[in-house]
């Protein structure tokens, strides 16, 4: 076994009990950004499934010659904002609205005339699901001749765009804090763990070891330690996740975990927090004995 | 191989623990720094495997120039010196080969032979069949014998001992500088701090007698005969 591996692991033998509490440590400082980012995750999905209903409606007036709007809706779909155009005979918007409008069954069925106007649903691409975008959309959509009106709801969408910018903002705010307290966490355990082993980094001076082989050992050490609280913090992420989601069945789409590549991150942050809060602080020591 | 050139140390709570001190080591020499607690005999070492920066002077070991050593040079110096101290500095959780093979593991020796120079170390100090016990499980003496074979492994061509007999019992004592003057004979020129005055009165030794961080005696200045404590 090549002598920097021995040595990292020897620590692990010699103290499993400060071995322990640091990669706790570290898996729990992790584990509260990787609950606060799982939070934001979910939270992110369920707006965007809410965005998925932001669609600019323009009304065709009446007379205008089928071929005309369908014409005109294949100029809307290229629009870069738009996603799906979609024409609806007026037709089929009063077979919608008795269908969906059950308590006014009675009113729709006496009806002599159909008083809805046929209009064309247009669906924005996912990254223009917002109030700016749906505006430019309808404002191009009034240019049209044949469209007499166009909503967009523009109050919820500008609502949800509130959210989502004040979502960003806290989330941000909170995941730095989360992110602060767990370096400073880190810090003072692989501070703990330098300072227990003073004597043994004297000991290795004094008998010539350069710094470079006095930090080996530390560097996996931290790295070791900083993987094993990252698996500790996505582990605890999961079985989190796991009692929130038995608890959360019956809510729409369900709560959503980390993909590969989120877990993955979390892994190389631990490690990366290991690696550096060791170099740093083995470092300043070596620097002043 | 040792040569303090008007050397002063002050260290930055304003103590001077060593003032324009001069002397000089040859090839060969066993030196023996004596001096009541806190007159400079650990200063003095501590300058000479560049723990310290003389504050004033040059120290020169083995023609470098140690104060002036870029700190990426030290290890190479130390790794010519061997030092061993009155509170053994033994590391608690490794064997007795651990903590020798491991002076010669930082140096970058190859690993192959690195069983076979630690027992024949350990037969020098006369601790063969002591190889695999752990530190905690040894006599004061023994320890020291294990600092002095960690510090040996090497083959150091100076070795410095700090008051390695200051834990020990007389006839423990007496051993370790046996095996200082063992070394010596070895050809490796030793400095050994003491104010063990019982224990080397009567040694055809130099000694240097340090009083408030001067050198106030040097036998090898008072003729080649000279012994025993000088002026106090």
């Amino acid at each position: 076994m090549p002598i920097l591996l021995r040595e990292a692991l020897r620590t692990f033998r010699r103290t499993p009990l400060l071995s322990a509490l640091s990669v706790a440590s570290i898996g729990f400082s992790l584990f509260t950004i990787g609950l606060f980012a799982l939070v934001a995750l979910n939270f992110r999905e369920a707006l965007r499934s809410v965005a998925e209903r932001v669609e600019v409606v323009g009304f065709v007036l009446r007379g205008t010659p089928t071929e005309t709007v369908m014409a005109a809706s294949q100029d809307i779909e290229a629009f870069p904002e738009v996603l799906e155009v979609r024409y609806v005979s007026a037709d089929e918007a009063l077979a919608r609205a008795r269908a969906e409008l059950v308590e006014f069954r009675e009113a729709f069925r006496d009806l002599e005339t159909n008083p809805l106007p046929a209009s064309l649903e247009i669906r924005l691409q996912p990254e223009f699901r917002n109030a700016a975008s749906a505006q430019a959309v309808a404002e191009r959509l009034r240019g049209f001749p044949f469209v007499d009106d166009v909503r967009y709801g523009r109050d919820w969408v500008q609502r949800l765009d509130r959210l989502r910018n004040l979502a960003g903002i806290v989330g941000l705010v909170i995941g730095l804090a989360f992110a602060v307290v767990a370096m400073v966490i880190i810090g003072v355990t692989i501070r703990i763990i330098v300072l227990q082993r003073a004597t043994e980094i004297a000991i290795m001076r004094l008998v010539g070891a350069t710094n470079r082989y006095i930090r080996g050992p530390f560097l996996l050490e931290g790295i070791l330690k900083g993987a094993g609280g990252g698996g500790l913090a996505v582990g605890m992420c999961w079985l989190t996740f796991l009692v929130f989601r038995q608890t959360a069945t019956g809510l729409g789409t369900g709560p959503v975990f980390f993909g590969g590549v989120e877990i993955g991150l979390i892994l190389v942050f631990g490690t990366a927090i290991g690696l550096v809060g060791t170099l740093l602080s083995v470092g300043r020591h070596l620097r002043h004995v | 191989m040792i040569r303090f050139t008007h050397v002063s140390k002050t260290y930055p709570n304003g103590v001077t623990a060593l003032r324009d001190v001069s002397f000089h080591v040859a090839k060969g020499e066993f030196v023996l720094l004596t001096g009541h607690s806190g007159a400079g005999k650990s200063s003095i070492l501590s300058l000479i495997f560049a723990e310290q920066k003389p504050s004033a002077g040059e120290v020169k070991v083995s023609g470098l120039p140690v104060g002036r050593l870029p700190a990426g040079q030290i290890p190479r110096l130390r790794r010519k010196l061997g030092i061993v101290f009155q509170d053994f500095r033994l590391l608690p959780y490794r064997t007795v080969e651990e903590n020798v093979g491991f002076a010669l593991e930082v140096t970058g020796a190859r690993r192959e032979g690195i069983p076979d120079r630690v027992m024949r170390v350990l037969a020098r100090v006369g601790l063969a069949g002591k190889a695999r016990v752990y530190p905690k499980e040894l006599s004061g003496g023994e320890q020291q014998r294990v600092a002095f074979a960690r510090a040996l492994v090497n083959d150091p061509p100076i070795f410095l001992a700090d008051e390695p007999t200051g834990n020990l019992d007389e006839r423990a004592a007496r051993g370790i500088f046996q095996l200082l003057q063992d070394i010596n004979a070895g050809g490796a020129v030793v400095l050994m701090a003491t104010h063990n005055l019982a224990l080397v009165r009567d040694t055809p030794y130099r000694i240097l007698e340090l009083k408030s961080g001067a050198i106030v005696y040097d036998s090898a200045q008072q003729g080649s005969d000279a012994i025993g404590p000088g002026p106090a």
